[in-house]
């Protein structure tokens, strides 16, 4: 079928919600790696040093916070735009 | 396949139902074996209790859940909620390696353990945003299947069966290791016998009613699973912090063992030990500078020790211990040197402990960035290839509905984050009761767990006496990262059902990854393989009985090679992730987000990525006796650092050069683009 220009719409704005979140993605995994070092001698918190703590457990919480919002706006987008599944409930 | 009664919302009430009660059914279980722990009944038993009653409830699963029809053979008949797609998912996910392998590799290397944690999380994030949603709108059996479908053609089928298969196989070898491993720890059966008492397991589940069969039974043992792991933690962490959630106080708990760190490089009882091993070290690498002449000055030595001994008429003892001397010299030069190898090997023992939480250690900044690389490495390719293994992308085929697809990547990455996270908290309470306690204590009165673990397998744990002070070093123990998962209940004095919940935990996150890879190599040989390459005429029933009879011949095949014990398995593992992040991952995402990938660009681009990674394998890895010099350091296992981009350009220079793919392709890749499209061209769910 003929994709209309509420279609391109939708994929544009998938495409720079994926954009974002990759981004954050990458900033809480490797460019904390990179200043790992850096970041453990500046300071701690909850006791642990700042790295250990974002390899350990924060970049973690942020992974599944990114999916979860992901799965959220995704979902609200589908409906704004008409792509939806229907409720299967 | 759903009947007109069927209805989703009863069927997640009534899954509900099950799992809560079977939830509690298990916990009563453990109560009563506690109770009957107490009133006396014996190791053995408890562990035999553990071994036959879980295996036999998934066992149990796995017959309810028969079948022979295709879509529930093959995807669970698509309906699987997000919620429990996420718990089985996790329990696929985790393998013997996470559960028994991860604590300890964070005991031993401290923050450079992390890298590991980091990527084999992170990895969900791409699957989550790249692949996911887009395979589910696909809707087909696998993933050979897509590429096929937006390829286009056998070649790129075949490649992908071939890249399935190998990765799957590489994997799987590992998981019935430790399936093998478990089994013969708890029951005291044999090491091969247990491979195959836990295989039996394996093929009631996944024989029986493939995808929707193994579904079931790996939220059953996700359960499992995440209560063996926690139990003890829990424990640990009321005793050292405090609070029954130690996951958010430890770093405390870290930062005492920091200094505990500072006291043990300064004792100088410590540091009297790691000259002993500086020294032997030394003379061990002076040894192999000139064997020939060391080996004879050697040999002279004890012979002259004996005979001076014998001429002064020294005490009985002093002359055996002599004459052991001399027996026991090596009998070539070539046995000296593998000796001196060892003593060499020592200097690693000579070295101070490193601070756990210390990024990337080194003698210098060069070997520091090294480190860092390293560390990037490891989590570059476990990352993207967590995105490319099939038997994770597959799960994504069974659920709902594409919004069901991206809350279930979700649901996925939250049961694994419950594991992930407790490990480095794991790691860090044991390391912190091990210093305090064990180190520093005599070895007059070493605890019952120290022996009894040292007498199962030296490699796990050894305590020597190495300066002869009877008090023990951290210097002079050597402990196999294994260890820490198993014996934690022992360490911490838990009662011995601990230890075989721990034991049975394990068990099931082995399973539980063996089912489905073994279900992803049966259904690549029988559904892409034969169906669509050989015979795309065969009956769905048919179809069905040969991945069955398949499933059962990679099965005893993997038992095969595990029982030849090959050697380096989390090399093995390391490789499998590589292999898939340089095949699977740039074809699978760029047909998705680049409607101009073409059929030639994704061959090309597929043989380039795998041909770089595994010549950097080839040509690096020491097993393969090459030993080129590695690019910028890089090692072996990280190849698919290289892998993944080249696979990437290649797509893109090749598809450029090539014509674009036909419009039916590209109408194919608009369909998965969009959950719901009216008037959509292509049917979505092929039987």
């Amino acid at each position: 079928m003929e994709l209309s220009a509420k279609h391109h719409e939708y994929w544009r704005k998938n495409l720079v919600i994926t954009a974002i979140l990759f981004v954050v993605w990458f900033v809480f995994t490797f460019v904390e790696i990179w200043f790992a070092r850096d970041l453990n001698s500046s300071m701690t918190f909850l006791g642990f040093p700042l790295a250990f703590y974002f390899s350990a457990q924060g970049s973690l919480a942020i992974y599944v916070a990114l999916i979860g919002i992901y799965a959220l706006i995704m979902r609200k987008l589908d409906k704004e735009y008409g792509v939806d599944e229907g409720d299967l409930e | 396949m759903s009947s007109p009664a069927f209805s989703q919302s009863n069927f997640n009430r009534q899954l509900k139902k099950y799992y809560t009660f079977y939830t509690g059914g298990f916990i009563a279980f453990l109560l009563a074996l506690a109770l009957a722990e107490q009133m006396g009944m014996s190791r053995a038993w408890i562990g035999y209790w553990f071994l036959f009653a879980t295996i036999g409830l998934y066992a149990g699963i796995g017959w309810m859940t028969r079948t022979t029809d295709v879509a529930e053979y093959y995807v669970a008949g698509r309906r699987v909620p997000s919620f429990f797609n996420g718990m089985a998912t996790g329990a696929d996910w985790m393998s013997a390696a996470s559960f028994i392998g991860m604590a300890g590799t964070l005991f031993l290397s401290g923050f450079d353990g992390l890298a590991w944690v980091m990527g084999w999380t992170g990895g969900f994030c791409l699957v989550a945003l790249f692949l996911a949603p887009y395979l589910r709108k696909f809707g087909q059996f696998t993933i050979p299947d897509f590429l096929a479908e937006r390829y286009g053609g056998n070649i790129v089928r075949f490649m992908g069966v071939i890249c399935a298969i190998t990765c799957s196989f590489v994997y799987v070898v590992a998981q019935i290791y430790g399936v093998g491993l478990i089994v013969s720890r708890m029951t005291g059966l044999e090491f091969g016998v247990g491979v195959f008492v836990g295989l039996a397991g394996i093929l009631v589940c996944a024989m029986l009613g493939g995808m929707r069969a193994v579904t079931w039974t790996q939220v059953a043992q996700y359960i499992v699973l995440i209560i063996a792991y926690m139990t003890p933690v829990v424990w640990l962490g009321v005793k050292h912090t405090g609070i029954p959630v130690p996951q958010f106080a430890y770093g405390y708990t870290l930062q005492k063992l920091g200094d505990v760190e500072k006291k043990i490089t300064a004792d100088p009882k410590e540091q009297e030990v790691r000259k002993i091993f500086a020294d032997r070290a030394a003379a061990g690498r002076a040894a192999l500078a000139a064997p020939e002449k060391s080996y004879a000055e050697g040999k002279a030595k004890v012979e002259q020790d004996l005979a001076k001994l014998k001429a002064a008429n020294a005490p009985a003892e002093k002359i055996a211990e002599a004459e052991r001397a001399v027996a026991a010299y090596p009998v070539n030069v070539n046995a000296a040197q593998v000796q001196w190898r060892r003593e060499a090997g020592l200097a690693a023992r000579a070295a101070p402990p490193r601070p756990h939480a210390e990024a990337f250690p080194g003698r210098d900044e060069a070997a520091r960035n090294t480190a860092r690389l390293n560390f990037i490495g490891i989590v570059f390719c476990m990352m993207f290839g967590t995105a490319a293994l099939p038997h994770i992308l597959m799960r994504y085929y069974t659920t709902p509905s594409v919004q069901e697809a991206r809350t279930s990547v979700f649901w996925s990455l939250v049961c694994i984050f419950l594991l992930y996270f407790t490990a480095p908290c794991l790691a860090v309470l044991a390391k912190y009761d091990m210093y305090t306690h064990l180190v520093g204590s005599s070895f007059a009165s070493l605890p019952a767990w120290a022996s009894a673990w040292a007498k199962v397998d030296p490699s796990l744990l050894s305590i020597v006496d190495i300066n002869k002070d009877g008090i023990v070093q951290l210097a002079e123990i050597v402990i196999g990262g294994d260890l820490i998962v198993l014996a934690t209940p022992e360490i911490a004095g838990l009662p011995y059902v601990v230890s075989g919940l721990v034991a049975a935990g394990g068990l099931a996150a082995a399973l539980s990854t063996a089912d489905g890879l073994l279900l992803t190599i049966a259904n690549a040989l029988a559904h892409d393989f034969y169906y669509k390459l050989i015979d795309p005429t065969a009956t769905t029933g048919r179809r069905v009985f040969l991945s069955k009879f398949l499933l059962v011949c990679a099965a005893i095949t993997a038992a095969y090679v595990t029982s030849l014990k090959p050697g380096d398995i989390l090399f093995l593992v390391g490789a499998a992730f590589s292999l898939g992040a340089s095949s699977f991952f740039p074809c699978l995402v760029m047909g998705i987000f680049w409607k101009r990938a073409s059929k030639w660009g994704a061959i090309i681009g597929m043989a380039a990525g795998l041909g770089i990674c595994v010549y950097y394998m080839v040509t690096r890895y020491p097993f393969f006796g090459i030993n080129m010099p590695l690019w910028f350091g890089l090692s072996p296992v990280s190849a698919g650092m290289f892998g993944l981009p080249v696979s990437m350009i290649t797509i893109y220079i090749v598809s450029w050069l090539t014509p674009e793919p036909p419009k039916e392709v590209q109408e194919l890749v608009e369909h998965v683009r969009y959950p719901n499209l009216v008037g959509d061209t292509v049917v979505s769910e092929a039987r």
